[in-house]
């Protein structure tokens, strides 16, 4: 067996890839190829799809993709952390039934976690699964389901006990979401956009081979989840950009990222757009103001130092060393700079700052900017939990006593909605 | 590189700790700051014997060690961490850096041996009573024989060091000249200052005998640039070392019958703390290996690394004063000393909105 490094990936990757990537191909056809190779996802296990390559030679796969200009799998979205759960706790049926289609881009998914009642708290989840019958019955409602409209499958975290304590009443489950039981309805935002979904389940039906572990796993299930979700919160996100190039793979690529990319087309102003800063600041002559220019220093201040703090997270992280508390600063900062960047850019823009679309400034984007970065500091853990994270897993800080952990869950205090 | 260290550093730093915190304790600083010197020239001269301090960016054929910034800074964040009452920052940064960048090969070769021995301590006198550190604020004088006359304000342990280089306005233009600290006509006087820690002198000069070490065109604009990477550096330690005093305290602090660091204000003002840090630590690593490594854009990058430590420097000496309550405002609890030497941090070199207009200068122009 060739010994697995840096220089024998490389050259079998580029060998197969030299011998098999062909843009007149379908997207589809291309991706059933890949899996069938293993190297649209080598780090999986080469039972399912993959090639058992560590993780750390992964960079080197997507290198020579890169550089041939061969499209990988579909990874945008949710499906990707559905793989990523089902690869850790699904059993032989889910990894037959839904990998490849996964891989393929064919299946969307979409998360059933958060729900009106609880958000920061998402073990606090009331939707409630019953087994009647031979199949479990659901009942609840669920919120922020970005892509739930378009998806055929959801991640169901849902509550299978109520006797047991909060955590452990949890189940974890797939769901078919184009079923009559299931009803999305679009969420409409502060700025006007409407990228996430209420999705209402009234007598929806699981299958009950469609339990993910055991009953009263759910919330183990779920954490695999947020984990994946938390380490892949860039990629997610990242604005996706297809080849110009003509053939057949391309354009059904540029068609699969404008899908996939259209609920986060404000994310870059929920960010704050700091790139937008210097270039708005001369355009309006605001530059010469010292004012301004101490608010610019500042936010610039920030955002390049907190460029500079994640780059030694990472150095540390290729290097193989600890990695210090650097590492866990990023979600609570870029909510400092989103907020900071809005101030300096309403600031300005000055009275153009109130015209939105076509009236304002940048066609819209500058007034987006104010009213996108509120979500910032919230999504994907709030700063106040971001701040108990850091409190007390970096600082070692003591831990808050909870009023949900030492009694049945059916006992605890709750909310009065879902 | 500017986002990880060696571990030839790390080792290094370590070593360094362990000795500072074995010599240099918070007991030692109260001893030293009550003098009107400021420090003794018996621990400094043990300090650079057993570890070389003053020799680590002094190059090789002068007598030092010719490590760059990067192993310069290590040494300024341990000494700025550990508080420590020493004319270090003076000689090596300051004095060291005007005569390697203004001096001759000879002058380089008669002055520096003895700084990187620990032999001869010295400063740099720049900055006068409108406590301006512009070159253009500089009204001192120097004739063509080099006499100097005028005053100078605000110099880091002026009053003690046996070698100032002056800035002084030649006939050449802007210059550095070198001064005996005993010459006749110069009189020093140690400014009763609010940083116990750190002495500052001002000088004046009467017809005092200079003698030119160089052109100080760029060459100061160049060691002031240093001067704030390096204090940047300095300051980070010393507001790391704020940070983790405070959450200890708040850990082991009871009230209400349990340590205060279980309130969650608490949790999230600790939070906070270690992000600052954190980013004005990284501000100053990077700035320091870009010094290393000539960064084209070294001034704009040594003014935000300045910055961003000025402001959290102080905000963190601010929230450590809050954490320890009642306690944090008495004199015989240290956390007033690192708040002390956060305002004059500050200060020195152009303070945070100084700093971020030079930064705008060299960005936005």
């Amino acid at each position: 067996m060739t010994e697995l490094n840096e220089t024998t990936v490389r050259a079998e990757c580029r060998a197969w890839l030299e011998a098999n990537w062909d843009p007149n191909l379908g997207l589809v056809e291309w991706r059933h190829k890949l899996s069938e190779s293993g190297w649209g996802n080598p780090h999986w296990p080469s039972r399912w799809y993959g090639r058992d390559l560590p993780v750390g030679l992964v960079p080197v796969v997507k290198e020579e993709f890169a550089r041939i200009g061969a499209i990988g799998p579909a990874e945008a979205g949710i499906r990707v952390l559905a793989a990523a759960t089902i690869l850790a706790h699904g059993s032989d049926m889910h990894k037959e039934k839904f990998l490849l289609r996964i891989m393929t881009g064919e299946d969307t998914w979409c998360q059933l976690f958060s729900e009106p009642g609880s958000g920061s708290d998402v073990a606090g989840a009331v939707t409630r699964a019953e087994m009647k019958g031979n199949q479990w019955i659901v009942n609840g409602q669920k919120v922020w389901t970005t892509s739930a409209h378009k998806a055929h499958w959801g991640l169901l975290l849902a509550r299978t006990d109520w006797d047991a304590k909060k955590h452990a009443g949890l189940s974890y489950f797939i769901i078919d979401m184009k079923q009559p039981g299931v009803t999305v309805f679009p969420l409409r935002q502060m700025n006007g956009h409407a990228s996430f979904n209420q999705v209402f389940m009234s007598d929806a039906k699981v299958e009950p081979e469609f339990l993910v572990a055991n009953v009263g796993d759910g919330w183990a299930v779920t954490t695999t989840t947020l984990m994946h979700e938390r380490r892949g919160a860039d990629g997610l996100r990242t604005w996706g950009k297809g080849s110009t190039r003509p053939e057949r793979a391309y354009e059904e690529e540029r068609a699969e990222i404008a899908t996939t990319m259209e609920p986060y087309k404000w994310y870059p102003q929920r960010a704050g757009r700091v790139d937008l800063v210097m270039p708005r600041a001369k355009e309006t002559g605001r530059i010469a103001d010292p004012v301004v220019r101490q608010e610019i220093a500042k936010l610039l201040t920030m955002s390049k130092a907190a460029e500079w703090t994640a780059r030694r997270a990472r150095t540390a992280q290729a290097e193989g060393r600890p990695q210090g508390p650097e590492g866990s600063l990023g979600k609570l900062v870029s909510s400092h700079i989103a907020r900071a960047a809005a101030r300096v850019h309403t600031q300005i823009s000055g009275a153009d700052a109130l015209l939105t679309g076509a009236d304002g400034p940048m066609d819209g984007v500058i007034a987006e900017i104010l009213v996108s970065v509120p979500a910032t500091s919230i999504a994907g853990g709030t700063d106040e939990i971001q701040r108990n994270i850091i409190s007390e897993r970096v600082l070692k800080m003591p831990r808050e006593r909870t009023g949900d952990s030492d009694k049945p869950f059916k006992d605890v205090p709750r909310n009065l909605v879902g | 590189m500017k986002f990880s260290f060696s571990s030839e550093q790390d080792e290094f730093r370590s070593n360094l700790r362990r000795f500072l915190t074995d010599r240099a304790p918070v007991k030692e600083v109260r001893r030293l700051m009550d003098t009107d010197a400021g420090w003794e020239r018996e621990g400094w001269q043990a300090m650079n014997a057993e570890l070389g301090l003053t020799a680590v960016r002094i190059p090789e054929e002068y007598g030092g060690h010719g490590f760059g910034f990067g192993e310069h800074c290590i040494v300024l964040e341990e000494m700025g961490r550990a508080l420590v009452c020493a004319p270090y920052f003076a000689t090596t940064v300051l004095a060291a850096g005007a005569i390697l960048h203004a001096g001759s090969d000879e002058r380089k070769a008669a002055l520096l041996p003895g700084i990187a021995s620990g032999e001869v301590v010295a400063t740099l006198a720049s900055a006068e009573d409108d406590g301006s550190w512009d070159a253009v604020a500089c009204t001192t004088t120097a004739s063509a024989t080099g006499r100097l006359n005028g005053h100078k304000s605000f110099v880091m342990d002026g009053h003690t060091a046996d070698l100032i280089v002056v800035l002084a306005r030649g006939p050449a233009g802007l210059a550095f000249y070198t001064v005996d600290g005993n010459a006749t006509g110069l009189t020093r006087r140690l400014l009763a200052t609010m940083d116990p820690t750190r002495k500052l002198a001002r000088l004046e000069f009467a017809d005092v005998e200079g003698t030119l070490l160089g052109s100080a065109d760029g060459a100061y604009e160049r060691v002031m640039i240093e001067a704030a990477v390096c204090l940047s550096n300095e300051m980070a330690g010393g507001a790391e070392r704020l940070r983790e005093d405070s959450l200890a305290y708040a850990m082991m602090r009871m009230q209400f019958g349990k340590p205060i660091a279980s309130f969650q204000s608490m949790k999230h003002k600790a939070a906070d703390m270690l992000l600052e840090v954190e980013l004005a630590k990284s501000a100053a690593y990077y700035a320091a290996a870009a010094l290393d490594e000539g960064d084209e854009d070294i001034a704009a990058i040594a003014s935000l690394a300045k910055a961003c430590a000025s402001d959290t420097y102080s905000q963190t000496a601010t929230h450590a004063i809050q954490i320890h309550g009642g306690i944090g405002f008495t004199y015989d609890n240290d956390t007033h000393l690192w708040y002390k030497r956060a305002k004059s941090s500050d200060v020195l070199f152009g303070d945070a909105f100084y700093h971020r207009e030079r930064m705008m200068q060299n960005w936005a122009a």
